[in-house]
């Protein structure tokens, strides 16, 4: 029983890991941007989170009607004003300017808000759960965040494949010339898609800070766990992500149980051993 | 005489320090067929950029119903009434046929072509709709192709190697529907390596070599020795 406890345990982590990966992989699938500042962004958005409910009293999963839209907007503005200048000039200057983005936001809120670590305030629901068995308690939040993390998927799969703004992201995706002769305007294409992305971060941060503490500097934490949940799954495939999260919290959980110190090796073991066998991930990119 | 729709002059185009046309001219009339010919790296292409806004690094000017194209970005070209069916046919590989003929029609203009119109030109597209298009044998991405630029009902088709690569039957059948794409009015540049066949369906040819135009006129004005001694350069 306690080993079935430890890996549905693991399982719902997964579901916050995939949260920060399917922001890193609907960017990296549009434009081929390498997001070095996602992480610090999900962490931004938790401090978003934060302001605004100390500003209005708000529950915090009710704070995202404020922060929602307004992640959305700051992406949209980021893509057009900074990422569009960095794109279609080889690799390198959007990993510089993320890399650079990262250490800014940091700072930002560093100064902003001090090194000390906060957490959003979500009453009751923190501590609440349900027993599904004798040995299995289910935390209401972890199960939240794991079925946000379906939902995520779920909406940003139909999205893709079943709207014309899906359409319009595969269509740039796939050919960024022959796109603009169908009436795209590339770059707000891509801002379009780093808007959707920031709704994602967004979500991910709010339940990352009600969840644990947060400080300044934990975003590269989650830019690796969201980084090994994407490759774990293989590139292109949002379900794939979603399985990757889970692969990630599973090994994470089960290594922790082994030894409290195990917890985040165990996680990067299983990452690396996948990426030595089958390094496309194990559910690559299919026919759609 | 009424203005042409396209008036083409002194063309220039440029990659980095490169230049690939020079001094261009070009007419094109309201329904009319322009055959393009010319050996390969004659311009062709680059030619078909510059009208669409894909190569930008161009002067000259480009007048199109009164307007000057030249600031204009590619992505509005096609509402403008351009529409281009790339070299090597260029389908979006993770849309299916469908989709790829509804992206073109994303730039809805008004006109005969629908989605309906497409598949009675092309059945076996209808069957086809939900394959990914990389699923389809040449000629048939060949036919998406064509169908996603009539999906804008454009004014000005232009036809980048209709038939490269594609088997001598595939070629006869799309030759065969050419005079109901060409129909209504359309305009259409035509490029293509088979000289005879283009020759045979234009009103008028230009032939380019090394980025200039070398001979112009109708097909019938000018002897198969002229005409290949312009396409070689000899
Ligand atoms: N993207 C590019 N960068 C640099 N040079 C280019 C590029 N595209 C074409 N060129 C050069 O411009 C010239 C004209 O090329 P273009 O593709 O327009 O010729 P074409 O007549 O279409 O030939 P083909 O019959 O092979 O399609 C060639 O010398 C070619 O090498
Ligand atoms: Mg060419």
């Amino acid at each position: 029983m306690e080993w079935i406890n430890i890996i549905v345990q693991g399982i719902l982590v997964g579901g916050l890991y995939a949260l920060f990966a399917t922001g890193l992989s609907l960017i990296f699938g549009v434009m081929r941007l390498v997001n070095i500042a996602h992480g610090d962004l999900i962490i931004a958005a938790a401090y978003l989170a934060y302001t605004v409910i100390q500003l209005t009293g708000l529950h915090p999963l009710a704070s995202l009607v404020v922060v929602l839209p307004l992640s959305a907007l700051f992406g949209y503005g980021l893509q057009l004003a900074v990422l569009n200048r960095t794109l279609d000039k080889g690799i390198l200057p959007p990993l510089l300017v993320t890399f650079g983005l990262s250490i800014i936001i940091q700072n930002f809120l560093l100064e902003t808000f001090s090194a000390d670590s906060r957490r959003l305030n979500a009453g009751a629901i923190e501590i609440s759960s349900f027993s599904l068995m004798p040995g299995l308690d289910i935390g209401y939040v972890p199960l939240l965040t794991f079925a946000c993390a379906v939902a995520v998927v779920w909406g940003l799969q139909y999205l893709f494949y079943h709207s014309p703004m899906g359409r319009s992201f595969r269509a740039v995706s796939d050919d960024p010339e022959v796109s603009q002769l169908m009436g795209l305007n590339n770059r707000t294409v891509y801002a379009a898609a780093m808007a959707l992305s920031m709704v994602v971060v967004a979500i991910a941060g709010v339940l990352l800070a009600i969840r644990s503490n947060f400080d300044p500097f934990m975003g590269p934490g989650r830019l690796i766990f969201g980084f090994e949940a994407v490759i774990i799954g293989g590139l292109g495939n949002l379900w794939g992500t979603l399985a990757g999260g889970v692969i990630l919290g599973v090994a994470q959980a089960v290594g922790a149980q082994i030894d409290p110190g195990w917890q985040l090796l165990a996680g990067h073991i299983v990452f690396l051993l996948i990426l030595a066998v089958r390094p496309q991930g194990l559910f690559p990119k299919g026919v759609a | 005489m009424s203005e042409p729709l396209l008036t083409v002059e002194r063309l220039n185009a440029f990659y980095g320090d490169a230049q690939a046309l020079f001094d261009v001219d070009l007419t094109l009339a309201r329904g009319e067929l322009l055959a393009l010919i010319g050996a390969n790296g004659a311009g062709k292409s680059t030619l078909l950029k510059c009208l669409t806004g894909l190569v930008k690094n161009r002067t000259g000017t480009i007048r199109f119903k009164g307007e000057d194209l030249i600031p204009v970005p590619a992505f509005e070209i096609t509402a403008r009434g351009i529409a281009l069916v790339p070299e090597g046919r260029r389908l979006f590989p993770s849309l299916s046929v469908e989709e790829n003929l509804l992206l073109g029609g994303k730039v809805a203009r008004p006109g005969a072509w629908s989605l309906e119109a497409i598949y009675d030109l092309f059945p076996i597209l209808k069957e086809k709709r939900k394959s990914p298009s990389t699923l389809l044998s040449g000629g048939q991405q060949q036919m998406v192709a064509i169908g996603r630029g009539l999906m804008s009902n454009p004014d000005i088709l232009l036809l980048d190697e209709l038939s490269l690569g594609l088997a001598p039957v595939v070629i006869k059948d799309i030759y065969d529907l050419l005079p109901k794409i060409a129909g209504n009015g359309l305009s259409v540049i035509l490029v293509e390596q088979d000289v005879s066949r283009a020759l045979g369906v234009a009103d008028r040819f230009m032939c380019m070599l090394e980025g200039k135009v070398k001979l112009e006129g109708r097909p019938d004005a000018f002897g198969r020795e002229e005409i290949t001694n312009a396409y070689f350069g000899t």
